[in-house]
């Protein structure tokens, strides 16, 4: 969903792929070979980029392309919207589906439990044990009495996070959450819910002290200077969070797939290079291979870290008195 | 010497751009470092004391995660101010 607003990530990098392609020509001479297919010119940081990015086409390969819907964008109160279903959008509803399969799945082992047939094995299992960790350890640890409420949240939030994540490391996948406007509504939906928490939990006055905060103690004739001062700060700090939890968010996971893409170049740019070239194709893929299954850990990594923070903010502005 | 900085600015197209990169490199400098600390006292805490090692490994990953998190601000910064 483009609002309108343009972050520009792809147009920077466009020289430096330029002179990428002309050092690496220019090292194909020098080497002595006759530079018939360096491939150089297909493989470039546009060529990187164009993989991270969302897109209108589903590439499948071998298999072709898939041309996604487009919807011709819609105007609301001055703002254009584009409600086409791109890739990402694509692979949220895949990650929405799997959340809501693995929900379903829990409920009905868990009916099966109470009602005496055999305790759930395999999967079902590894689920449980990632429900309680999260209720006990995570949910009812940082919010405290009354947690219970937020629980749903943050499971949903570290499950629908992880599929996402972990889509894109599938064949043919994309990552929904290496999409900056994704983890942006993701991070928005946590301040939502940690504001409206600490307004129920305070009352308007008791959040009103969270922003207009005095230290006891103070004489009065300093009082408002440290308002004037600290209200803004109090009001950063509260959104500063929220950017964070979604810059993380999508820093970590584009990061990763650039390092593999970039790895994976150079096998296109490198590897007709003889003798050199089994090398650079051989270390390559080793490095691409541990550098995906670092990807896999850190996927869960981050659902958990989000989850985990979107709870301690909670827990912290209900117990701001 | 001087060749270098020339081409880092060539491949960066203009002075903002290769000081982006330089900060990049500076941002990474940091992380390293502050992850091997992690590191260093992990080691240690386990040393001392083996019963809590699966408790100072959690805390540790979780930091660690943390550190990179600022690292990759750094580095979304960097990125958007090579233009």
């Amino acid at each position: 969903m483009s609002l309108g607003i343009h972050i520009p990530i792809r147009a920077p990098l466009r020289d430096l792929g330029a002179v990428l392609q002309e050092h690496a020509g220019e090292a194909a001479e020098a080497a002595g070979h006759v530079a018939q297919e360096t491939h150089a010119e297909e493989w470039g940081t546009e060529a990187m980029i164009h993989h991270v990015v969302d897109s209108h086409e589903w590439e499948l390969g071998p298999f072709g392309t898939v041309q996604l819907p487009e919807i011709p964008p819609i105007q609301i109160a001055g703002l254009e919207i584009d409600l086409s279903i791109t890739k990402h959008v694509l692979f949220l509803m895949f990650a929405t589906i799997l959340t809501v399969v693995t929900m379903f799945l829990a409920v009905r082992a868990s009916r099966r439990l109470e009602q005496g047939e055999k305790a759930p094995g395999g999967i079902l299992n590894a689920m449980e044990a990632f429900y309680l960790y999260l209720r006990d350890e995570v949910v009812m640890a940082n919010i405290g009495h009354g947690g219970e409420r937020f629980a749903p949240l943050v499971i949903t939030l570290f499950f629908f996070i992880l599929y996402a994540n972990l889509l894109g490391l599938v064949p043919f996948g994309a990552t929904a959450t290496g999409n900056i406007m994704v983890t942006s509504a993701l991070a928005i939906v946590s301040l939502v819910v940690i504001e409206t928490a600490g307004f129920v939990a305070l009352g308007p006055k008791g959040y009103a002290k969270t922003i207009f905060f005095l230290p006891p103690g103070l004489p009065t004739a300093l009082k408002p200077v440290i308002l004037l001062i600290m209200a803004p700060v109090e009001l950063i700090g509260k959104f500063s969070k929220i950017v964070a939890l979604a810059i993380r968010l999508f820093a970590n996971m584009t990061a990763g797939h650039f390092v593999i893409l970039a790895l994976l170049g150079l096998i296109l740019t490198y590897g007709s290079f003889q003798p050199i070239g089994i090398v650079t194709i051989l270390g390559s893929m080793f490095l691409s291979l541990f550098v995906m299954f670092l990807e896999i850990f850190i996927a869960f990594v981050q659902a958990y870290i989000f989850a985990m923070l979107t709870a301690v903010f909670i827990g912290l502005i209900r117990h701001a008195h | 010497m001087l060749n270098m900085l020339t081409m880092l600015l060539q491949v960066a197209g203009g002075v903002g751009a290769g000081l982006a990169v330089i900060g990049a490199g500076l941002v990474v400098l940091g992380t390293g470092v502050g992850i091997g600390r992690i590191g260093g006292s992990m080691a240690e805490g386990i040393a001392r004391q083996p019963e809590a090692g699966a408790n100072i490994q959690t805390a540790s990953i979780i930091l660690a995660v943390f550190i990179e998190g600022v690292a990759l601000f750094g580095l979304v910064i960097a990125m958007l101010a090579s233009t």
